[in-house]
C-alpha cells in the first residue's frame, strides 16, 4: 500500500496585503453606501424578471425587492467582510471572498439601477453563463497546461484558429459534430507546434505562445478574406440548439439557467468535475503535478517528463479548440475576423484569479462572463454611467488579484521553466 | 559607503564576464556580423517561401490550372509567386523601370512620386521602429512589455488632446510638447505594470494584457465622450490637431515621407548610447540578465523595473504619437493595425538590439507597405502576419533553421532574452 502525503502550503498573506484587500472591499462598502443606498427614492421597488425570454419551461414568478432595505443589507455584509479582511483576513479564501464582495457590489448595482423599473435577472445570468463558456474553457486549457509546467499564453490563438475551422467545416459538410471535431483538431495541431516549440526547442513558453498568436490571428484573417467573405456559404454553419434536459430543465430559475441550454455549458460543467477529480484524485493527476512542480525530481521517479508535458499541451489544445468553436457553432453562427477578441487573454486571468484550479477557474470565467453581461445589458438600464468604464471592471479586479496571489497561490513552481535532461 | 563601491566593483568585474563572455580571438570583425545576420536572413527567406506556398495552395487560378494538366498547374503556380513578389518588392521599393526612366527624365515631380514607395515604406516603418524599441529595452531589463498596443493609445490620446486643446504656440515648441505628452502617457500605462511587478510580483504580461484592454474601452470612452469631434456624428472621432503641433512632411500632398522617421532614429541611438554607455544601462542589462547577481551587487531591482517598464512605455506612447502628429492629425479606433504583436517580432528579430530592431522595423515597414499592392491580386495582407509569425518562429528557435540548412551551432550564447514566467523560476 502507498500513501499518498499532500503538503498543503502554508498559506499566509502578509499583514500589508491582508490590509491593502480589506481597505479595497470596505472602500467599495462606502462607495455602494454613498452611491447606491443613500440615492435611493423613498419606497422604491426593484422588479427581476426570473424567466429569461423564450423559455416555455422552468417559469418562476417575478422577483419584487424593496429598494432600500436590500441595498442597506448588502452594503452592511460588504462593510462587514471588509473590516473582518482588515483586520483578521480570510487567508487562503481571500481571493474566494473578494469575488463574493465583487458579485455583491454588481448585484447592489443591479437592485439600484432597477429602482421603480425591471430587470430580466435570469435572462443576464443565462447571457452571463454563455459568455463565460469560452472564458472558463480557455481557463482550464491554461490550467491543464500550466500544471504540467507549460505556460500557454496561445490560448487566443487557439480559439481563434478553432472558430474559423469550426465555421468552414461546419458549413462544407453541414454537420456540427464534424465541425466540432474539425475546430479541435486546429487548435490540436497550434497545441503540438506550441508544445514542439516550447519543449523540444525549448524557446521562451511566452515567445513560442506569441508566435501561435500572431500565426493564428493573420492566417485567420487571411483565410477569412480569401474565401469566407467572397463564398458566404463557407460562412454559414449551423448552431447547436438548446437541449432541455427532462425534468431538471422544470425547475424554476436554475433549470432555465443550466439545463435547459446549449451543449457547450453541458460539456464546460462536464470537464469541470473531470479535469477537477482528473487532476487532485488520481495518479494520472499527481503525476502531471509533480512535472510542473518539480520535473528533475519526477524524472527520477520514472515519470516521463516530455511525454506528460506533450499531453498536457495536447489536451489543453483539445479544450480550448472546445472553447474556440462555441464562438461560430455555439453562439454567433458566423466567422468574423478577430471574433474571439481577447477571451483566450481573460481566459488566462481566469486562471490565475482561480489559483491555477479548474473549479477556481470557473467561478472566475462566471464572474467575468457577468461583467460582460452587465456591461451588454447597461444600456437598457440608463444609469448614466459609461458603459466603457463599467466595462474595465473585470481587467482591474484581475490586476488587483494578480496583485494579492502571487507568490502565495498554487503557481506550479516549474511554470514556464524549459526541462533539460541530463 | 566605500564598502558597498567596492562590493559594487567587484560585482561588476564577475558580471562582466558573465554577460560578455569574452570573443574568440580570431574572428574579425565582420565574420561576426555575417554570423549574426545569417540566421535571420535565413529565417526570413524560409518564412517568404512558406508564405509563397501558401499564396499557391489558396489560389483558385492554381487549382484550375492543376486540373487541365500537371505542367499548367505548375507553370501557373510558378506565375503566381512570381507576380505575388513582384507586386510585394514594387509595392515596397518601387518600380525600378519607372526610377529609372523617371531619373533620366530629370522631371522632379514624376522622380518623387517614382520613389514614393520607399518613402510610403519608411513611413511604415516609423512606427514599427518607436514600438519595437519598446519591447527590446523591456526585454533587455527583463520583462516582457506585451502592453505596447495600450501604451500606443495612450500616447496617441495624450499627443492628440495637447495637439488640438493647446492653442497659439510656435511649431517649435507646440510639436515637442505633443510628442513629449505622448511620450508621458505611454510611461503612465508603463509604469503601472512595472510597479506591480517590482512591488507585488504581479506578472507584466498579465498586467500589460489586461491595461491593453483598459486602455481601449479609455479610448472609445474619450472618444464617445470629451474628447469628441464637433459634428462628427457621434463617430468616434477626436478633432484635428492644431497645424503649430504637426510634425512636418517634406514633400507636397500624397507623399507622406515625414520628419518622424529621423525621429525615430535618433531615438533608436539614443536607446543604443542609454543601454550600452550609460552606468544606467549597464543596472537595466544586468538586472534583465540575472536579477539575482544584480541584486548581490547591490543594485535595486525595483527601480530598474519601475524605470525599465516606463521608459518602455514612453517609447511605444511616442509610436502613438507620431501616427497622431505625422501622418493621421487626428484620433481614431482604428490606430493601430497590430503594432502591439508587431513590435515583440520586431524586437526578438532585431535581437533586442536598437540597430536590430531599426534594420527589423525597415523590413517589416516594407513587408506591409508592399503587401498593400498584393491585395490588387486578390491576396489578403494579412499574408505579412503570417510570413512575421514564421520568421518569429525560427528567430527564436535558430535550431529549426541549422537543421534545415544544416547550419553548425556557434559557441556564443544565442538568446539575449531573459524573461521569466509568473511561475517559479526564481531558482
Amino acid at each position: 500500500m502507498t500513501t499518498i502525503i499532500v503538503h498543503r502550503k502554508l498559506t499566509s498573506v502578509t499583514p500589508t496585503r491582508r490590509r491593502w484587500m480589506g481597505l479595497v472591499e470596505f472602500v467599495l462598502g462606502v462607495i455602494m453606501l454613498l452611491i447606491f443606498t443613500l440615492r435611493v427614492p423613498a419606497g422604491a421597488v426593484s422588479t427581476f424578471v426570473m424567466t429569461p425570454g423564450g423559455i416555455t419551461q422552468g417559469l418562476a414568478p417575478d422577483w419584487v425587492l424593496p429598494t432600500f432595505p436590500v441595498l442597506l443589507g448588502l452594503t452592511l455584509v460588504v462593510m462587514a467582510l471588509g473590516a473582518f479582511q482588515f483586520f483578521r483576513g480570510f487567508d487562503r479564501w481571500m481571493n474566494g471572498v473578494l469575488g463574493i464582495v465583487a458579485g455583491l457590489f454588481v448585484f447592489a448595482f443591479l437592485t439600484w439601477a432597477t429602482a421603480n423599473t425591471s430587470l430580466n435577472l435570469t435572462g443576464m445570468l443565462s447571457a452571463a453563463v454563455l459568455l463565460s463558456v469560452p472564458i472558463t474553457l480557455g481557463a482550464f486549457s491554461g490550467v491543464l497546461c500550466e500544471r504540467a509546467g507549460v505556460v500557454n499564453i496561445a490560448i487566443e490563438g487557439m480559439m481563434l484558429m478553432a472558430s474559423m475551422t469550426g465555421a468552414l467545416v461546419g458549413s462544407v459538410t453541414g454537420s456540427l459534430v464534424v465541425g466540432l471535431l474539425a475546430a479541435v483538431a486546429s487548435s490540436v495541431l497550434l497545441a503540438l507546434a506550441h508544445a514542439v516549440l516550447s519543449i523540444r526547442y525549448k524557446i521562451n513558453q511566452i515567445i513560442s505562445g506569441t508566435v501561435i498568436n500572431i500565426f493564428s490571428l493573420g492566417m485567420t484573417s487571411f483565410l477569412s478574406s480569401k474565401f469566407l467573405q467572397t463564398y458566404q456559404n463557407l460562412n454559414n454553419p449551423p448552431i447547436f440548439p438548446r437541449i432541455p434536459i427532462p425534468l431538471l430543465a422544470d425547475i424554476p430559475v436554475l433549470g432555465p439557467l443550466f439545463f435547459n441550454t446549449n451543449l457547450f455549458v453541458y460539456i464546460m460543467f462536464a470537464l469541470l468535475i473531470i479535469i477537477q477529480v482528473a487532476l487532485f484524485a488520481t495518479r494520472w493527476g499527481l503525476r502531471l503535478r509533480s512535472v510542473g512542480e518539480h520535473p528533475k525530481a519526477a524524472d527520477t521517479l520514472g515519470i516521463n517528463v516530455f511525454r506528460t508535458r506533450y499531453m498536457a499541451v495536447l489536451l489543453g489544445g483539445v479544450v480550448a479548440g472546445i472553447g474556440g468553436a462555441f464562438f461560430t457553432l455555439g453562439s454567433v453562427g458566423r466567422f468574423d475576423e478577430a471574433m474571439t477578441a481577447g477571451k483566450g487573454f481573460i481566459g488566462l486571468a481566469a486562471m490565475i484569479f482561480g489559483n491555477w484550479t479548474p473549479i477556481g477557474s470557473f467561478l472566475a470565467g462566471l464572474l467575468f462572463g457577468f461583467a460582460d453581461s452587465v456591461a451588454s445589458k447597461l444600456p437598457l438600464l440608463d444609469t448614466g454611467i459609461p458603459i466603457q468604464l463599467m466595462a474595465m471592471a473585470p481587467y482591474i479586479t484581475t490586476m488587483v488579484v494578480l496583485a494579492g496571489v502571487v507568490g502565495r497561490g498554487n503557481t506550479p513552481a516549474a511554470d514556464g521553466e524549459p526541462y533539460e535532461k541530463e | 559607503m566605500s564598502e558597498k563601491q567596492q562590493k559594487q566593483d567587484v560585482g561588476k568585474v564577475l558580471l562582466d564576464e558573465l554577460v560578455n563572455p569574452p570573443a574568440p580571438k580570431k574572428a574579425g570583425r565582420w565574420s561576426k556580423v555575417g554570423r549574426a545576420l545569417l540566421l535571420p536572413a535565413l529565417a526570413v527567406l524560409t518564412g517568404l517561401i512558406l508564405g509563397a506556398s501558401l499564396i499557391v495552395v489558396t489560389s483558385e487560378d492554381v487549382w484550375a490550372a492543376f486540373q487541365v494538366s500537371f505542367g499548367a498547374g505548375l507553370g501557373s503556380a510558378w506565375n503566381t509567386i512570381t507576380s505575388a513578389y513582384a507586386a510585394l518588392f514594387a509595392g515596397a521599393l518601387g518600380d525600378p523601370v519607372r526610377i529609372i526612366q523617371a531619373l533620366q527624365s530629370g522631371n522632379a515631380v514624376e522622380i518623387r512620386r517614382s520613389i514614393n514607395p520607399i518613402l510610403e515604406s519608411l513611413v511604415n516603418a516609423t512606427p514599427y521602429i518607436f514600438a519595437g524599441l519598446a519591447v527590446a529595452l523591456g526585454f533587455r531589463a527583463g520583462v516582457f512589455n506585451i502592453g505596447v498596443e495600450g501604451q500606443l493609445f495612450m500616447g496617441a490620446i495624450a499627443a492628440t488632446y495637447v495637439g488640438y486643446a493647446v492653442k497659439g504656440l510656435p511649431g517649435f515648441i507646440h510639436m515637442p510638447l505633443a510628442l513629449l505628452a505622448g511620450a508621458l502617457g505611454g510611461a503612465a500605462w508603463g509604469f503601472v505594470p512595472g510597479w506591480l511587478k517590482a512591488r507585488t510580483g504581479g506578472h507584466e504580461v498579465i498586467n500589460t494584457i489586461m491595461m491593453n484592454y483598459i486602455a481601449f474601452r479609455l479610448t472609445e470612452y474619450l472618444l464617445g465622450g470629451p474628447m469628441t469631434r464637433p459634428g462628427s456624428g457621434g463617430l468616434p472621432l477626436s478633432p484635428i490637431i492644431e497645424k503649430s503641433a504637426e510634425i512636418p512632411q517634406f514633400f507636397p500632398a500624397p507623399i507622406r515621407f515625414h520628419l518622424g522617421f529621423f525621429i525615430a532614429l535618433a531615438t533608436a541611438y539614443g536607446v543604443y548610447w542609454l543601454l550600452f554607455k550609460t552606468t544606467w544601462g549597464f543596472n537595466l542589462r544586468t538586472v534583465g540578465a540575472n536579477p539575482n547577481a544584480a541584486r548581490y551587487a547591490g543594485m535595486d531591482i525595483t527601480r530598474n523595473t519601475i524605470l525599465a517598464m516606463s521608459l518602455a512605455g514612453a517609447l511605444a506612447g511616442l509610436a502613438g504619437a507620431n501616427q497622431i502628429l505625422a501622418v493621421n492629425r487626428s484620433m481614431a479606433i482604428g490606430l493601430s493595425p497590430g503594432y502591439g504583436f508587431d513590435s515583440i517580432a520586431l524586437a526578438l528579430i532585431g535581437n533586442s538590439t536598437p540597430i536590430g530592431v531599426v534594420l527589423a522595423s525597415l523590413l517589416f515597414g516594407a513587408l506591409r507597405n508592399g503587401a498593400t499592392r498584393m491585395e490588387l491580386l486578390r491576396i489578403p495582407n494579412d499574408i505579412v502576419s503570417i510570413i512575421q509569425a514564421l520568421i518569429l518562429a525560427f528567430v527564436a528557435a535558430p535550431a529549426i533553421i541549422r537543421t534545415i540548412y544544416r547550419i553548425k551551432p556557434s559557441k556564443e550564447a544565442d538568446s539575449t532574452v531573459n524573461i521569466r514566467s509568473w511561475g517559479g523560476g526564481q531558482k
